[in-house]
């Protein structure tokens, strides 16, 4: 957002603008600015999950209870939710509600949505981090290795098949991966159990499901990173040193991965945790993407806006800690993003 | 046309063709049999009679799968049309519209960014619900945000290029501009762009059917047979990695489609130059015999310069480096070039872009790697041989003594490691000095290249050093080993006129307080006849003359170092005419004037045409 198109413009408001950034420091500025963005993206969520039900056409509650409910219970569910009243009304009390931790309650099993949510939030939350613990453990390596296969003198062959193999697994949809795991480690070798949740057998499979794509991914990532590092100058400067090989790639190559590593890694994080959702569904993993899934299917609307805006916020918490994270591993962040 | 026959192209058209002909002729040959129901044959594992198996009413799932190649392609290209196409009506509408506003719409743009795509697209489909349209809807305005993203970019960085601005100036209009100059400049990435989302449509779209928010029964898309068929993995499971392997097939179809549509930078010569600029360290493999009667200058006699004039330090002999030209064969760079540098001699190389200079002075280092093919008679470094494996006794003696000084400064500092981390590098590994230790070592060779609060400046990053800043550090660096020689691979060529000078002191200084040798490389004659002793012009990847810097005018005897040294001004240059021009093809058409010795031995070669036509790259 730097470069702005249209560009030879007057001196204007431009001007102005920065020299009120540059009186702040970059850190400063980019704190600023992403916290503003946190607080729209918080306003949008919120408003999102509001309007949800308002947005689908024709009578929710109808919907949500199917045409042979009865008038009196259809009604009644609707002073519950509280759709009978004005929306400039409704508004205010959703938010208050949220504020209090109350989510509503669901139209099809009457549960607390919070409570749902309490209890299923933890298992989703696992998993994603296991997931994303995975890929980022098997693609440095992995990318690493690739990249230094390709710039060896032998290794064309080598490298189309690293890049077929990464680039396979990319084009994969995480669901199918996940059904060629079953297939493979439950059907076939029996190893193991192709549906649930918390013990080890058990738990392997959903985590690979979830990690595998994003972990081709990001290998290639690190690999195309480290193709670029291992062509710079500064790397050409550490072998006219003649470092020992493992200075050259550990201390002067890995941290100028690691940025674009940890960008690319926090857009997968985010990706990652909605993709729980799918593979909550395929492995019926007990844990708010399968909640989810079956909300949509039954029109259960207020639990679908509660667990929607979990995920956003899960999604957002994610996004600050990686801007956390860079802002301090790398100083010029800061500086280059805009 | 011609990308239409590389191998993606290839594969890509044959790809599409059998969709096509699928989605076409799919539901008339197979869409009987897909929903002829037979419960004496349902669940039939896969075979011969049934490929896929059968589903829980006996239906031919391979059938299915065919049948359905025409709802799950359309309903693809569907919402990738709706997402394509609100991409490039936001992104346009960003690009003509005032800054503000623009500012306001590509920010609302990037926070929808931030969110995972899945999200959005389940949040959309909560309101168009659980349909093969709802799910239409919901996958391509999902896609919007990140396609606007792209069409803004590109459409931006095009309206920042000079033809544009200069549009602009001449007075047409946004909207003119938008289509006259922007949008035929953007068209083909977009394509490309346009084929990689419908691919990842597609397997959006089976994801979502797949989780039975999608196409309903009895509709049914690849994504709902899988769906179907995962409940009998275990008899059959066949009945959902069939239809699976068809969405990969498909997804790869139109990954390849955009692969095959994007403009490949030129391979051959172009990749030549960019293998050439890549290569750093010691090149392996030796290069394999010459085409016969290429025969180079300089294969029988001995290079007998050096040997007149004391040992050498550094030598290489008849030093050759090639590059593959991407079609198999190799395209050498240098060719046979012959340099011998003595303790404490300065010498300059001077040479065009593309004449091998650089490629010579890395050789010499021994830094040139992979790609680069790299064979010698002679190349070593005091008594090291550069062409065997190094012990590490032999690293640590290469890492002290020989620098390096590359030449854009800004890129030859590692970002991500203090000064003060790079500067205590050699002393710690090769040395064995403490931490302290090598820290006022660093500290003296800032000083030495006249860095102001030495101390300090050993906890910056490199991007808080101005760029002639950076040089001396770059030239301090080298001296915190024990250098006896420094190669400096045109150290000033990146810097400003006034840095420049400051640069060359700090060099000249550096050379006198250690009495190392120095090769300067420069395309500056002007500069290395002033700093150096002994002047080597080479064109072409040959050397061409061999000059003493203190007489090189009278000298000089190459047509090709008369033209550089023409160009230089004087004080008896007429100013009224401009400056004379070095032709290329002025020595290779010019024979060197027959009987006239040439300097300095019989080793060196002439820039003759039989061996010009070996083709420089550049």
């Amino acid at each position: 957002m730097t470069t702005l198109p249209g560009s030879p413009r007057p001196a204007g408001p431009a001007p102005a603008a920065a020299r009120t950034a540059s009186r702040l420091s970059p850190r400063a500025s980019f704190a600023i600015r992403r916290t503003g963005r946190l607080v729209t993206s918080l306003l949008i969520v919120v408003l999102a999950s509001f309007f949800v039900v308002h947005l689908v056409p024709g009578d929710p509650v109808r919907a949500a209870l199917g045409p042979t409910a009865p008038v009196a219970l259809v009604e009644n569910t609707r002073a519950d939710l509280g759709l009978d009243k004005p929306v400039r009304e409704q508004f205010p009390d959703y938010v208050s509600g949220l504020l209090r931790g109350d989510l509503g309650t669901s139209i099809q099993t009457r549960q607390e949505v919070s409570e749902v949510i309490a209890s299923r939030f933890p298992t989703t939350l696992t998993l994603a981090s296991l997931g994303f613990a995975v890929a980022l453990a098997g693609a440095l390596p992995l990318g690493m290795a690739a990249a230094l296969v390709a710039r060896s003198p032998r290794g064309r062959a080598a490298t189309s098949v690293v890049s077929g193999g990464l680039g396979v697994l990319i084009a994969i949809p995480d669901f199918l991966v996940s059904v060629g795991l079953i297939a493979v480690f439950s059907v076939w070798l029996g190893l193991f159990s192709p549906a649930g949740w918390g013990d080890a057998g058990s738990s392997v499979l959903p985590v690979l499901g979830l990690a595998l794509g994003p972990m081709a991914y990001l290998a290639r990532i690190v690999q195309v990173e480290m193709i670029k590092v291992l062509d710079s100058t500064y790397m050409a400067t550490a072998r006219a040193k003649r470092l020992p090989r493992r200075l050259v790639l550990f201390r002067h190559a890995l941290p100028n991965i690691v940025t674009a590593t940890l960008t690319v890694g926090g857009l997968l994080l985010s990706g990652l945790t909605a993709g729980t959702v799918v593979i909550e569904t395929v492995f019926a993993v007990p844990g708010m993407g399968n909640t989810l899934i079956s909300a949509v299917q039954t029109k259960d609307y207020p639990m679908i806006q509660g667990v929607v805006l979990v995920f956003a916020l899960m999604v957002l918490a994610v996004n600050l800690i990686v801007d956390l994270i860079l802002i301090t591993v790398d100083p010029r962040t800061s500086i280059t993003e805009g | 046309m011609k990308k239409l026959l590389s191998p993606a192209g290839i594969a890509a058209s044959l790809g599409l063709a059998l969709l096509l002909a699928l989605a076409l002729a799919g539901p008339a040959l197979w869409g009987e049999a897909a929903t002829q129901r037979a419960v004496a044959d349902r669940w039939a594992p896969a075979g011969s009679e049934f490929h896929f198996g059968t589903d829980d009413l006996g239906r031919d799932i391979f059938a299915r799968v065919m049948a359905a190649t025409r709802l799950s392609l359309l309903l693809t290209l569907g919402a990738t049309a709706i997402g394509v196409g609100g991409g490039v009506l936001v992104g346009l509408t960003a690009v003509v519209l005032p800054r503000y506003p623009r500012r306001f719409l590509v920010w609302i743009m990037d926070m929808l960014l931030a969110f995972p795509w899945l999200l959005l697209v389940l949040f959309f489909t909560v309101i168009w619900g659980a349909t093969a349209t709802g799910a239409m809807l919901a996958i391509g305005l999902s896609g919007i945000p990140n396609l606007t993203r792209l069409v803004y970019n590109l459409a931006a960085s095009v309206s920042e290029q000079d033809y544009v601005r200069a549009a602009r100036v001449a007075g047409a209009g946004p909207v003119r501009v938008l289509f006259r100059h922007i949008l035929p400049n953007i068209a083909n990435p977009l394509l490309v762009q346009a084929s990689a989302s419908a691919s990842v449509t597609l397997l959006a779209f089976a994801g979502l059917s797949f989780l039975g928010l999608g196409v309903q029964a009895p509709e049914y898309d690849w994504g709902r047979l899988i769906n179907e068929g995962v409940a009998h993995l275990y008899t059959n499971p066949m009945a959902a990695i069939g239809p699976g392997i068809v969405i990969v097939f498909a997804g790869l179809v139109f990954t390849l489609v955009a692969e095959a549509l994007t403009d490949r930078p030129g391979q051959g010569l172009r990749g030549v130059a960019a293998a050439a600029r890549a290569a750093v360290l010691p090149g392996a493999a030796p290069l394999p015999a010459r085409g016969a009667g290429a025969g180079g200058p300089g294969d029988g006699a001995d290079p007998g310069g050096p040997g007149d004039r004391g040992p050498a330090l550094a030598e290489v002999a008849d030093l050759r480096v090639a590059f593959p030209d991407g079609a198999g064969g190799l395209v050498e760079r240098v060719r046979g070039v012959s340099l011998a540098v003595r303790p404490g001699e300065v010498v300059g190389i001077v040479g065009e872009s593309g004449s091998g200079k650089s490629l010579t002075a890395m050789a010499l280092a021994g830094l040139l790697e992979a790609p680069a093919v790299v064979s010698a008679r002679v190349r070593r470094f005091d008594d090291i041989d550069l062409d065997a494996p190094l012990t590490r006794a032999l690293s640590k003696r290469l890492g002290t003594e020989l620098g390096f000084v590359f030449q854009d400064p800004l890129t030859s500092l590692n970002p991500a490691l203090t000064i003060g981390r790079q500067l205590t590098e050699v002393s710690r590994t090769h040395l064995g000095m403490s931490r302290s230790r090598a820290r006022d070592r660093a500290v003296a060779g800032l000083e030495a290249v006249g860095i102001p609060e030495p101390r300090r400046r050993l906890g910056d990053y490199p991007h808080q050093f101005s760029g002639g800043m950076r040089q001396r550090a770059m030239i301090g660096m080298a001296l915190t080993g024990h250098p006896r020689l420094i190669i400096a691979d045109e150290p000033t060529t990146a810097l400003d006129v006034t840095v420049q000078k400051q640069v060359l002191a700090v060099l000249r200084r550096a050379q006198r307080s250690t009495d190392a040798a120095i090769v300067l490389i420069s395309h500056d004659i002007a500069l290395v006849s002033g700093f150096c002793d002994r002047v080597v012009v080479m064109k072409d990847g040959e050397v061409v003359e061999d000059l003493d810097a203190q007489h090189i005018r009278e000298q000089a005897r190459h047509p090709y170092t008369r033209g550089l040294i023409a160009c230089l001004p004087d004080m008896r240059s007429d100013r009224t005419r401009p400056l004379p021009v070095v032709e290329d093809g002025v020595p290779a058409a010019d024979p060197l004037p027959g009987g006239e010795p040439r300097r300095p031995a019989p080793g060196v070669p002439t820039a003759d045409a039989g061996t010009r036509s070996g083709g420089s790259a550049l």
